[in-house]
C-alpha cells in the first residue's frame, strides 16, 4: 500500500495534493501496491471529491490541527503495511512527518522534485544548502516522502468511487491551541502563486506596498516581502519569501527594491525568470536576475503597471 | 531547570560552495552556528536568565561541529554534549544519536533550529519529539513559561496559533523568537574552560545521498536602463510576454 495525504482547505483538494497524488500513483505502480488516501480534517472535509481519486480513503476527523493528532492519524492508516507514505510538502507536514518517520524508523526524503521507485529502493532528487545544490538520495523502504509543489503533473480521477474508511485515532497528549491568528489573505497563496511580486526595503514605506498589490493582482499573482520588509512591521510574516520565511518557485518573479541577500535568494532563487528593479546596478539581485531594470522603483512600477494593463487590454 | 539547544555546524550562506566527485566539498568554506539553531541557544540563554537552572548544547555532526559548540558557549551555554558522527544523516538518524543524551539530562525544553542550512531539513524537531515521546512545536516565534507548561506562538502554513503545551516539549525556533547575542571577549575565553562531553554514534543512515551538483540555473541578465521608465516598463513587459512568454 502507498499512502497519500491529501491536503484540503475544507471544501476542495489543493493543487498540491493531486500532484502528490500522481507521485503516490508512479511509486505504487513501480512497487505493484494500490494507493490510499488519507484525508485528516477539522471539521468538513472534501470526502466525496477524495475518493473520486482512490480505491481506498481513510478519513479522520481530528479538530484543530497539532503534530501528534495528524501523526498518529496516519500511523494509524499506516498499519495495514504502507510502503510509503506521500505528502504535500509544506511546514506543517515536515514536521508531523517527522514523527511518523521516525515512529516507522522510515527514510524521510523531503521536499522532493522527482521520486522513483528501483529495485526496493525510493530515488528522490531535492535541493539544499539553502536551494544551492541539487542532491540525488535514495532510501531502502518504507519511505516517507514529500512533494515539493509546482513539480508535478496534477492526477486525473480515476471516475470510480473509492471506499470510505474512517480511522478510530486513539487520543494522543498533544499541545492545547488557545487562540488562532488567521492570515489574511487576498488572492493567491504564495506557496502556489504562478507569478510573485516581491517588495523589499527599496520600497520606501508601507504605503507604497499599494503598487506592489495591484501588479500581483493585474499578473494574478501574490505579493511577497523580505524579512527587512516584515521586521519594518510593514508586511505580514505570511508574505515573507526567503530562508526563514516561505519558499516559492513560480515562473515569474519580480523582486521591486530589493537588494538580494543570500537569505533572500534561498527563498525564490529556483523561479523559472527572476525580474529586479532596483536603482543601484551593483545591487546582487541583478547577478540573478533574467531582466532587469535599473531605476527608481516609485517610477518603474506605475509604468509597469500601465504596460501590463495596455498588454492586457 | 533545564534547558537543551540542539545546534549543527554548517557552511555559512554567503560562502562559495564546490563539488568534488559528485559530493559537495566543504574544505573551503566558511562554517559557522546554523543561525536557525542560534536562535534556540538564544533561547535557551534567555530562558535560563528568566528562570534559573542550567542550559546546555548539544551539537552533532563531525569533530569540527566542536568550534560551533564553542560558539554556544562563549553565548553563555553553561557545558556541551558534542554526538560525533561524520557525514550525513537523515532527521530519523540524527533523532536516534541524539535521544539517548537528551533521555540522560532529561530537560524541560529541548530548542532546534526550524531548518538546517546544509540539508534543509525541517524534520529534526519532530523526529527529536517522537524519539522522547513528547510533543513538537514548530517555528516558533514567542515562548513563556509558566510553571509546568509553556505558552507558546507559532507559526503554521498559514496563519499562526497560540498554544499551550505540557513539559518537557522539544520547540523549533526561527527568526523573530529573539535576536541572539554575540560571543563576548571574556565569553570566548570561558568557553575555552567549558565541559564538552564526547559521546560517540555509530548507525546507519536510512538515506543515502547518491551525488550532489551546483545547478545554478544559467540567468539571461538582460538588464535596462530605467531613466525613462515609461520606456524601459514596455520594454520589459514586451521581453515577458514575447520572449519569457510568461505574462
Amino acid at each position: 500500500m502507498v499512502l497519500v495525504v491529501l491536503d484540503h482547505d475544507g471544501s476542495k483538494l489543493r493543487k498540491a495534493s493531486l500532484e502528490a497524488l500522481t507521485r503516490a500513483r508512479q511509486l505504487a505502480e513501480a512497487l505493484g501496491e494500490k494507493v490510499a488516501g488519507v484525508l485528516l480534517a477539522e471539521g468538513p472535509a472534501p470526502v466525496e471529491e477524495a475518493r473520486g481519486y482512490v480505491e481506498v480513503l481513510y478519513v479522520a476527523e481530528l479538530g484543530p490541527y497539532t503534530a501528534e493528532k495528524w501523526a498518529a492519524a496516519l500511523l494509524e492508516a499506516a498499519k495495514g503495511g504502507a510502503k510509503a507514505i506521500v505528502a504535500p510538502s509544506s511546514r506543517q507536514s515536515r514536521t508531523y512527518l517527522g514523527r511518523v518517520a521516525y515512529a516507522l524508523k522510515a527514510g524521510l526524503l523531503e521536499d522532493t522534485l522527482e521520486s522513483a521507485a528501483e529495485g526496493g529502493m525510493v530515488h528522490a532528487t531535492r535541493y539544499a544548502y539553502l536551494n544551492r545544490v541539487t542532491q540525488r538520495q535514495r532510501a531502502p523502504l518504507p519511505v516517507v516522502l514529500t512533494v515539493k509543489a509546482n513539480t508535478t503533473p496534477l492526477a486525473e480521477p480515476l471516475g470510480t468511487q473509492g471506499e470510505v474508511v474512517p480511522l478510530a485515532v486513539p487520543p494522543v497528549p498533544t499541545v492545547e491551541i488557545l487562540e488562532r491568528v488567521q492570515e489574511e489573505r487576498k488572492g493567491v497563496s504564495l506557496a502556489e502563486a504562478n507569478v510573485v511580486v516581491t517588495g523589499g526595503r527599496g520600497m520606501g514605506s508601507p504605503e507604497a506596498f499599494k503598487g506592489v498589490e495591484e501588479l500581483a493582482a493585474l499578473l494574478g499573482g501574490a505579493v511577497g516581502a523580505t524579512r527587512a520588509v516584515v521586521d519594518a512591521g510593514w508586511r505580514p510574516y505570511a508574505e515573507q519569501v526567503g530562508q526563514t520565511g516561505k519558499t516559492v518557485q513560480p515562473s515569474l518573479y519580480i523582486a521591486l527594491g530589493v537588494s538580494g541577500a543570500v537569505q533572500h535568494l534561498a527563498g525564490m532563487n529556483k523561479s523559472k525568470f527572476i525580474v529586479a528593479v532596483n536603482k543601484d546596478p551593483e545591487a546582487p539581485i541583478f547577478k540573478h536576475a533574467d531582466y532587469g531594470i535599473v531605476g527608481d522603483v516609485h517610477q518603474v512600477l506605475p509604468a509597469l503597471i500601465q504596460a501590463v494593463k495596455r498588454l492586457k487590454d | 531547570m533545564k534547558f537543551v539547544a540542539v545546534i549543527r555546524q554548517v557552511p555559512d550562506g554567503e560562502s562559495r560552495l564546490k563539488v568534488q566527485g559528485g559530493r559537495v566539498d566543504l574544505s573551503g568554506a566558511t562554517l559557522i552556528l546554523d543561525q536557525m539553531d542560534e536562535y534556540a541557544v538564544e533561547e535557551a540563554l534567555r530562558l535560563k536568565e528568566k528562570h534559573g537552572g542550567e542550559a546546555v548544547v548539544v551539537g552533532f555532526g563531525p569533530e569540527r561541529t566542536e568550534e560551533a559548540i564553542r560558539t554556544a558557549l562563549a553565548m553563555g551555554m553553561d557545558r556541551g554534549v558534542h554526538v560525533v558522527y561524520e557525514g550525513y544523516a537523515d532527521p530519523v538518524t540524527a533523532a536516534e544519536a541524539l535521544a539517548p543524551v537528551l533521555r540522560e539530562e532529561a530537560p524541560s525544553l529541548i530548542l532546534t533550529g526550524g531548518q538546517q542550512a546544509d540539508w534543509d531539513s525541517q524534520a529534526l524537531g519532530g523526529a527529536l519529539a517522537e524519539a522522547l515521546g513528547v510533543p513538537v512545536v514548530a517555528w516558533t516565534t514567542v515562548l513563556e513559561l509558566e510553571g509546568a507548561t509553556a505558552k507558546a506562538k507559532h507559526d503554521l502554513d498559514e496563519g499562526a496559533e497560540w498554544v499551550r503545551v505540557p513539559l518537557p516539549a522539544v520547540f523549533t525556533t526561527q527568526q523573530g523568537l529573539n535576536e541572539p547575542r554575540y560571543p563576548t571577549l571574556p565569553g570566548i575565553m570561558k568557553a575555552k574552560k567549558k565541559e564538552i562531553k564526547k559521546v560517540a554514534f555509530a548507525g546507519n543512515p536510512r538515506v543515502e545521498i547518491l551525488e550532489e551538483g551546483i545547478q545554478e540555473k544559467a540567468r539571461l541578465g538582460k538588464v535596462l536602463d530605467g531613466k525613462d521608465p515609461v520606456q524601459a516598463a514596455e520594454e520589459l513587459v514586451r521581453l515577458l510576454h514575447e520572449e519569457a512568454k510568461v505574462i
